[in-house]
């Protein structure tokens, strides 16, 4: 067994997170989030250069062959650095859609839903379309009404309903796409908490009430202790699902003999623990903390975006639970 | 990060997959809950098999006859032996992984010859005299006085906690050298025959209603200065050495254990009938929410041994896991019983047709939030030491 992140797995991270600190540094999202619906064009294409669509696609492919466990470390920093747009939608699109992988090609994603809201219409080239037979691409539906959004950075349309367009995958090949949604949704969400405890830690070792910083009273350290170990279990357990599917994948192997964990368990736990840190951070921060300007709550409310992002932590219970019947009545069975 | 084993795991495991058959086979009747000698004895010969097939003090330096097993292969050994239901280390626990490996680090070649074998064969049975009255999670204003007199520090006070003490035969023992000192400095680490005149035992009876743990009375016991583990007065550093060889293995066991216990949960939900079976949504997804975090805990528990195998310990990560894994008992331990409603009012007992007490499982989860380290003192630790805030003024 080992964890820990490779050398060359800690340059990615690091090399994008010099980078995404640059591109954006802290104030900048809420001067985008003045400007609602534009997903920044040129920073898409850094991204897309960095190979951030096109992490997981072979060399000969165009991508740089890598695996899902350095996709992960990817998605946790843009999570961190609260990028805003359909990342995961075009990243599981490069490979079939062209001009995604390049970043040209904007994709969203979404699945066949009673309530057809999209994200950052304005800004797509094409949509992934999910239904039960398996994945299609269909133009952005027109004719669609703006909705005042939830989170600044992620403008929203009532939607009609989608076209037919081009089938492109089968039913499999999609539920491997939704698989690896759940990954990069889990990892975004880790990295959205990380930087909500990091923010709020700041802010408790700085700020003084009573005489003495509020991160020296037991009451915060204790809060934010939760919420930063909530967020290093999720890590794992993020790390853990992505490199048991890159193993899996490459073949038998020797292979783990003992339990796993799914990635139904990564994106459940990733949620409640970013749920619960970007919620602590406002906390932490009383009632500068509820204010618009400071960006805490664009943490909380991509979280919730990303509840609703290519399926929900309720649909990786669901799935989790029919794991769990199915180990138990095998474990019934061998008793 | 790698999942997969290497050739050198598989063939441990392999091996050890290999030796649990037969050793699982001839394997005596388990003692009674309460019924200690009895208990003594299943796990010193356990201990004793594990002994002769080389797995004894597994992550023990070889030098002193352990195994010298990576964290790796610990945690491959812990998996296995709890895959097939093997003793637990059990009354050899002070003894295999806290008072063994502080002789072998701080003793003198006298003392790791008189109790390291004796441990490895469960030929001795530790027990722990840390705690006092006064003296919980702040263990450094211990009371129990030692007074030189030639060559025997003799010995009067009372210790709290001490497990197995009754069927134990010595006892980690701390005691106030210096009273003048700064509290942390005037400490002495001794070792204390339980056969001694002036040790007084009373069993302390828990909320289980199993009596464990014991009150011990200390009046003038005389202890050779023979029996000192490092410098007079530098006994808090001696204790604190442990910590330092901690490498996230410390719950494998049972949070496996707690992994049955929810597929089990999930076979009685779903042999119930009504709001609390498992054709309701709530609860389906309730028992989803704490196998998802019983994952991620395993996954957590992977990345600690990872951590302990490039560093040497696991760090923080120790903390960080008792604490969410606390959260977590406690939740399955609360649905558990709501899942049996007036079934959970009587303990289960041997006629119980379910593979696991829920009941006592419910209760044990008490001890997470308190035993080890609070998770008040917990959440100290992570707080100043994964994110550096500001330490508590102690």
């Amino acid at each position: 067994v080992n964890l820990e992140l490779t050398d060359d797995q800690v340059q990615l991270r690091d090399e994008l997170r010099r980078f995404l600190a640059d591109r954006l540094p802290t104030g900048t999202l809420l001067a985008q989030a003045s400007h609602p619906g534009a997903v920044d064009r040129g920073l898409w294409r850094e991204l897309a250069e960095m190979g951030v669509f096109s992490l997981t696609l072979s060399e000969a492919g165009g991508g740089l062959g890598l695996g899902r466990a350095e996709a992960v470390v990817v998605f946790e920093e843009l999570g961190r650095a609260c990028v805003p747009g359909p990342l995961v939608a075009t990243f599981l699109a490069a490979g079939l859609v062209d001009g995604a992988a390049s970043g040209e090609f904007v994709v969203g994603g979404l699945l066949d839903s009673p309530e057809p809201v999209i994200e950052h219409l304005d800004a797509l080239d094409g949509v992934l379309a999910f239904d039960v037979e398996g994945v299609r691409l269909v133009d952005p539906p027109s004719g669609t009404a703006f909705l005042r959004p939830l989170d600044p950075l992620s403008p929203v349309h009532r939607t009609a309903p989608m076209g037919s367009g081009r089938r492109l995958a089968g039913f499999e090949a999609a539920a491997v796409m939704r698989r690896d949604a759940d990954l990069l949704v889990a990892a975004l969400q880790v990295g959205l908490g990380e930087a909500a405890v990091v923010m709020a830690t700041e802010y408790a070792k700085s700020r003084m009430q009573f005489g003495r910083v509020i991160g020296g009273f037991q009451s915060i350290k204790h809060l934010l202790a939760d919420a930063a170990v909530w967020i290093d279990v999720a890590r794992a357990a993020v790390h853990a699902a992505a490199v048991e599917v890159d193993e899996l994948s490459a073949g038998p192997g020797l292979g783990f003999d003992g339990h796993t964990c799914s990635v139904a368990s990564a994106r459940i736990v990733a949620s409640s623990a970013a749920n619960r840190a970007t919620a602590t951070a406002i906390q932490v921060h009383g009632g500068m903390g509820y204010t618009w300007e400071l960006e805490a709550h664009l943490f909380l409310k991509r979280v919730a975006v990303l509840d609703n992002t290519l399926g929900s932590p309720d649909d990786s219970l669901d799935h989790r639970a029919s794991e769990l019947l199915a180990a138990a009545d095998l474990a019934g069975i061998s008793n | 990060m790698r999942l997969g084993s290497t050739e050198q795991e598989h063939a441990f495991r392999a091996e050890l997959r290999a030796w649990l058959v037969d050793a699982m086979a001839d394997l005596p009747a388990a003692a009674g809950a309460d019924d200690w000698p009895a208990q003594r004895a299943y796990d010193t010969a356990w201990q004793r098999k594990l002994y002769d097939a080389g797995y004894a003090g597994i992550s023990w330096p070889a030098e002193y006859g352990g195994r010298g097993a990576s964290p790796s292969e610990e945690l491959i050994f812990l998996e296995e032996t709890e895959r097939v239901g093997a003793p637990y280390v059990g009354m050899n626990f002070v003894g295999t992984l806290h008072a063994g490996p502080t002789i072998a680090a701080e003793g003198t070649p006298e003392q790791r010859a008189a109790h390291l074998p004796a441990i490895l064969r469960g030929e001795q049975v530790w027990c722990q005299g840390f705690s006092e009255p006064e003296a919980g999670s702040d263990l450094a204003s211990l009371r129990t006085r030692a007074v030189r007199d030639g060559d025997h520090y003799v010995v009067s006070g009372q210790k709290l906690w001490t497990s197995h003490a009754h069927v134990a035969d010595y006892c980690e023992l701390l005691v106030r050298t210096d009273p003048d000192a700064p509290k942390h400095k005037g400490i002495t680490w001794l070792i204390m025959p339980m056969d001694l005149p002036g040790i007084e035992l009373r069993p302390l009876k828990t909320l289980v209603d199993v009596s464990e743990f014991n009150e011990m009375f200390l009046d003038n016991v005389r202890i050779p200065v023979a029996n000192r583990l490092g410098a007079e007065n530098d006994g808090w550093r001696v204790a604190m050495v442990t910590f330092g060889f901690e490498r996230g293995t410390a719950f494998v066991s049972e949070l496996l254990t707690s992994i049955r216990l929810v597929q089990d949960l999930t076979r009685i939900a779903s042999a119930s009938a009504g709001s609390l079976s498992w054709s309701d949504g709530g609860v389906r997804r309730e028992l989803a929410t704490i196998a998802a975090e019983l994952d991620a805990l395993w996954a957590y528990t992977k990345r600690n041994v990872s951590r302990a195998e490039r560093d040497g310990n696991a760090g923080v990560g120790g903390s960080v896991f008792k604490l969410a894994y606390h959260e977590t008992r406690v939740h399955l331990g609360e649905l558990a019983m709501r899942i049996l409603g007036r079934r959970g009012l009587a303990f289960g007992d041997d006629a119980s047709v379910t593979e696991y007490d829920h009941v006592e499982e419910r209760l044990y989860a008490l001890t997470l939030g308190i035993a080890a380290g609070t998770s008040q003192v917990q959440r100290n630790i992570v707080s100043e030491r994964l994110l550096g805030l500001p330490k508590e003024r102690l």
